[in-house]
C-alpha cells in the first residue's frame, strides 16, 4: 500500500479516484461482464426512470438530509462498533470487533435501504409498494416504512418462508401489509421475486418495487448498493477512532449480498482491508444441497441482470438450499460476481452446521443472539481469527439479530418450543 | 425473404390477418407437443410460436408457468426444443416457427452457436421476453448472421420517444404486448387497441403483431381488424390443461380439443 494510500485512509475519506474500483457500474448498469438491465419491455421505461429519479435525487443535498433525519431518530444510526472480547478470548488470534446493524430499527441492515428507497418512492409520487422477502427482515422493514408513511403495502413471501418464519408474517401483517405466499417452485425468495415482479409489471403506473438486496436491474444493485454503504462508512470511522487505524480483515454473509456490499463498497480502494464474503454452503458445497452462486454457479441472466446462478447445463434455475432464508436464493449482486472474478474479495462457504455452531458461540460468549443468516460471518470468522495475529483487526457484520430464528434453531437442536 | 415476411406478404395479398397460435415444448410431453405443432397449420396457424419452458417465467401468468413446468418436468431442453422443430420442419417448409422464452437457456447454450443452430433447425424467430433493445446487441450480430429474425415487444408503456429505440432494429414483424401485466390475464379493450395502434403504425412498416389476452374467437377476429396478427397462448394452453388426466398426461381428447378451440379462433381471423 502506498504512503498516499495509507494517508488518505486514515483521514477517514473514501473519496472514488480514477481507476477506483468504487467507480461501477457503468452507464448500462455493468460492473465488467455484470448487471445490466434484462427486464420485459413493459418494464423498461421504469427502470429507466428509476434511473433518472435516482441519479437527481442523489444530487440532491435535500434527499440527502431527509434521509439522514431518518437514519439518525428513526432507524437509529449510528450502530455500534463493538470489540467483543469473549469471543476473541475464546477463538485467540484476531481482534474480532462487530459492526452491529442487528441493533437497527426492525432488526437488521435492511431499513438502511428501504429508508432510502421509500423517500425515492414518495419523490417519484409512488402510492403502493410492492417487495419480496425472504427471512422477512426486508418485508418487515418494507412495511414499516409504509405504516409509517401510510403507503399501501404488498409483500410476497415464498410459501416454505412463510412456514418457517412466522413470527416475521405476523408482524408484516401487524404493520399492515398484505402478505402474499407464493407456492410456486420450492416456495422460497426466488420465486417471491418472480412473483414480485409479475406483479410490478401488473401496476406499472402506481407500483414502486422496492428491492432488498443488491440484486435485479440496474439501477438497483447500485442503489441499494449506495443505501448500505453506510454500515462501511461508519466502520472506517469507528475502527479509526477505536484502533487508529482501519481494519485488516471484513467478514460478512452473503444471499443477495446487499450487507456485505454496504460493508465492503468503502474500503474496495484499501487494498490493505482484507474482504470476505461468506456464502451458504447449505449441506455442504458438494452436497448439491447449496446456496453458494459464486463458488457452485456459473454465470446466466435472471431477475434482470446477468450474474452468477445456480442452475443446470440448460440454463434452468436450481432450487437454493439454506438453513437461512434469507440466503436461500441461486443467485448474488452482480457487483460481488465482479469482485468475485478480479478477486478483489474472497469468497467462502459456511454450512447450516457451522452457522448452527456460531449462532450458539456468539449468543454464549457476547449476549447478541445473531440471525442466522449473520451466524454464517460469524462461523468462517471462528475458522479465520485463530489463524491470524492478536494485532489483527478484525469486523464480522452482524446484519441482523436472530430472535426470528429462535425456533428454527430450536428445532435443529432438537428442542419443542 | 424470410419465411416470416412471405407469410405476412402472402396474407397480405389475400387480405386478411394471421393467426399465430402457442404452445409450451414438451408440455405435457414430447410426443403430444410434436403432434399438436404438426397439427396446428391444418388447424388454420399462419405462424406458430414455441414457448420454451423455463423455470423462472416471470413474465408469465399462471397457466404458462403450470405449462413450462410440465414441459420441464417432461425433459425439455433447448436441445430437444430445437430438435422438435426439425422434425416438424421435415414435412412443413413453409409455416414460420418463432420460439419464444427467456434469455438464460440461450446464455447457457451460447449465443451464436444456438442462433446457428435454431436456424439450421428451422426457426426463423426469436422473441426474448427478458431482453430489451438495451441489451439486445448480445443476440442482434448472431441472429443476423444466422437469418434469424429478433422479433422486438412493445408495450403500453413504451412511449413515443421509445418507440424508434424499440423498432429501429426490428425484424419480422413488432409484437405488441396490449397489457401491463402478465399472460393471460386481462385483455385490452377495443378502445386501448384504437389508441396503440397508430402510433405503432407511425414508428414501424413492419407487421404488428397483438399478444397476450387474448382469449375468444371475438378477441382474435377484432386484434386482426386492428393489426396484423393475433397471438393466442394462454388460452390453447387452459384448453390442454383441462384435457390432461389426474397424473398430468395427454388423453385422447387432447389434441382434438385443442385443435378444434384452434379452428374456431381461425375462421374468427378469417373472417374478421
Amino acid at each position: 500500500m502506498s504512503a498516499a494510500h495509507t494517508n488518505e485512509a486514515a483521514c477517514g475519506t473514501a473519496e472514488t479516484r480514477p481507476n477506483s474500483l468504487r467507480a461501477g457500474p457503468d452507464p448500462r448498469g455493468r460492473f465488467g461482464i455484470y448487471g445490466g438491465r434484462f427486464v420485459a419491455e413493459t418494464l423498461m421505461p421504469l427502470v429507466l426512470e428509476l434511473d433518472a429519479a435516482y441519479a437527481a435525487a442523489k444530487a440532491d443535498p435535500a434527499f440527502r438530509s431527509e434521509l439522514d433525519y431518518y437514519l439518525k431518530d428513526y432507524v437509529g444510526r449510528p450502530s455500534p462498533l463493538w470489540f467483543a472480547r469473549r469471543l476473541t478470548e475464546e477463538l485467540g488470534g484476531a481482534r474480532i470487533y462487530m459492526k452491529r446493524e442487528e441493533l437497527n430499527h426492525t432488526g437488521s441492515h435492511k431499513l438502511n435501504n428501504v429508508m432510502g428507497q421509500i423517500l425515492l418512492a414518495r419523490r417519484m409520487g409512488r402510492s403502493r409498494i410492492v417487495a419480496e422477502t425472504g427471512a422477512g427482515q426486508h418485508g418487515v422493514a418494507t412495511a414499516t416504512v409504509c405504516a409509517l408513511f401510510g403507503l399501501k403495502c404488498t409483500i410476497y413471501m415464498g410459501a416454505t418462508d412463510v412456514e418457517r418464519q412466522k413470527p416475521n408474517v405476523f408482524r408484516m401483517r401487524l404493520l399492515g401489509a398484505e402478505v402474499v405466499p407464493v407456492t410456486s417452485g420450492a416456495g422460497t425468495l426466488k420465486d417471491a421475486m418472480n412473483e414480485a415482479m409479475r406483479d410490478w409489471v401488473t401496476n406499472v403506473r402506481d407500483t414502486y418495487f422496492l428491492v432488498g438486496t443488491v440484486a435485479g436491474p440496474h439501477p438497483y444493485p447500485q442503489m441499494v448498493r449506495d443505501f448500505q454503504s453506510v454500515i462501511g462508512d461508519e466502520t472506517r470511522v469507528q475502527m479509526l477512532a477505536a484502533e487508529g487505524r482501519l481494519p485488516d480483515v471484513i467478514v460478512a454473509a452473503i444471499g443477495g449480498g446487499s450487507n456485505a456490499m454496504g460493508i465492503f463498497h468503502p474500503f474496495l480502494d484499501d487494498a490493505s482491508v482484507r474482504l470476505i464474503g461468506v456464502e451458504a454452503a447449505g449441506r455442504g458445497l458438494n452436497s448439491g444441497e447449496t446456496a453458494a452462486s459464486i463458488l457452485r454457479g456459473r454465470p446466466g441472466v435472471l431477475h434482470g441482470n446477468r450474474t452468477y446462478l445456480l442452475q443446470n447445463e440448460d440454463g434452468q434455475i436450481d432450487e437454493a438450499h439454506s438453513i437461512s432464508a434469507g440466503l436461500d436464493y441461486p443467485g448474488i449482486g452482480p457487483e460481488h460476481s465482479w469482485l468475485a472474478d478480479i478477486g478483489r474479495v474472497e469468497y467462502v462457504g459456511a454450512t447450516d452446521d457451522q452457522a448452527l455452531e456460531a449462532f450458539q458461540l456468539c449468543t454464549r460468549t457476547e449476549g447478541i443472539i445473531p440471525a442466522l443468516e449473520s451466524a454464517h460471518a460469524l462461523a468462517h470468522a471462528a475458522v479465520v481469527a485463530p489463524t491470524l495475529s492478536p494485532e489483527t483487526l478484525l469486523v464480522v457484520n452482524i446484519s441482523g439479530r436472530g430472535d426470528k430464528d429462535i425456533f428454527t434453531v430450536a428445532a435443529h437442536l432438537g428442542v419443542t418450543l | 425473404m424470410s419465411r416470416i415476411a412471405r407469410r405476412f406478404a402472402a396474407l397480405k395479398k389475400q387480405g386478411r390477418g394471421a393467426l399465430i397460435p402457442y404452445l409450451q415444448a414438451c408440455d405435457p410431453d414430447y410426443d403430444t407437443s410434436l403432434a399438436l405443432l404438426r397439427a396446428m397449420p391444418g388447424a388454420g396457424a399462419d405462424l406458430i410460436e414455441i414457448g420454451v419452458p423455463f423455470s423462472d417465467p416471470s413474465a408469465d401468468g399462471p397457466t404458462i408457468q403450470l405449462a413450462a413446468r410440465r414441459g420441464l418436468k417432461a425433459g425439455s431442453s433447448m436441445v430437444r426444443v430445437l430438435e422438435m422443430v426439425a422434425r416438424f420442419r421435415e414435412d412443413d417448409g413453409e409455416t414460420p416457427i418463432i420460439l419464444m422464452g427467456y434469455l438464460n437457456p440461450i446464455e447457457a447454450y451460447g449465443h451464436a452457436r444456438f442462433c446457428a443452430d435454431a436456424a439450421q433447425a428451422g426457426v426463423d424467430g426469436l422473441i426474448v421476453v427478458d431482453m430489451p433493445p438495451e441489451e439486445a446487441d448480445l443476440l442482434d450480430g448472431p441472429a443476423t448472421a444466422a437469418g434469424l429474425d429478433l422479433i422486438r415487444l412493445v408495450a403500453p408503456t413504451t412511449d413515443d420517444a421509445r418507440l424508434p429505440v424499440v423498432c429501429g432494429r426490428a425484424s419480422g414483424f413488432v409484437y405488441y404486448v396490449s397489457i401491463t401485466g402478465v399472460t393471460g390475464t386481462r385483455t385490452a379493450s377495443s378502445d386501448e387497441l384504437a389508441a396503440a395502434l397508430p402510433r405503432l403504425r407511425a414508428a414501424t412498416d413492419l407487421p404488428v403483431a397483438i399478444g397476450f389476452g387474448i382469449r375468444s374467437p371475438e378477441q382474435a377476429g377484432a386484434a386482426v381488424r386492428a393489426a396484423d396478427a393475433a397471438v393466442v397462448a394462454s388460452a390453447l394452453i387452459a384448453t390442454l390443461e383441462e384435457t390432461l388426466d389426474e397424473q398430468g398426461r395427454a388423453t385422447p381428447e387432447t389434441l382434438p380439443r385443442v385443435l378444434a378451440q384452434l379452428s374456431g379462433l381461425a375462421r374468427a381471423v378469417r373472417n374478421a
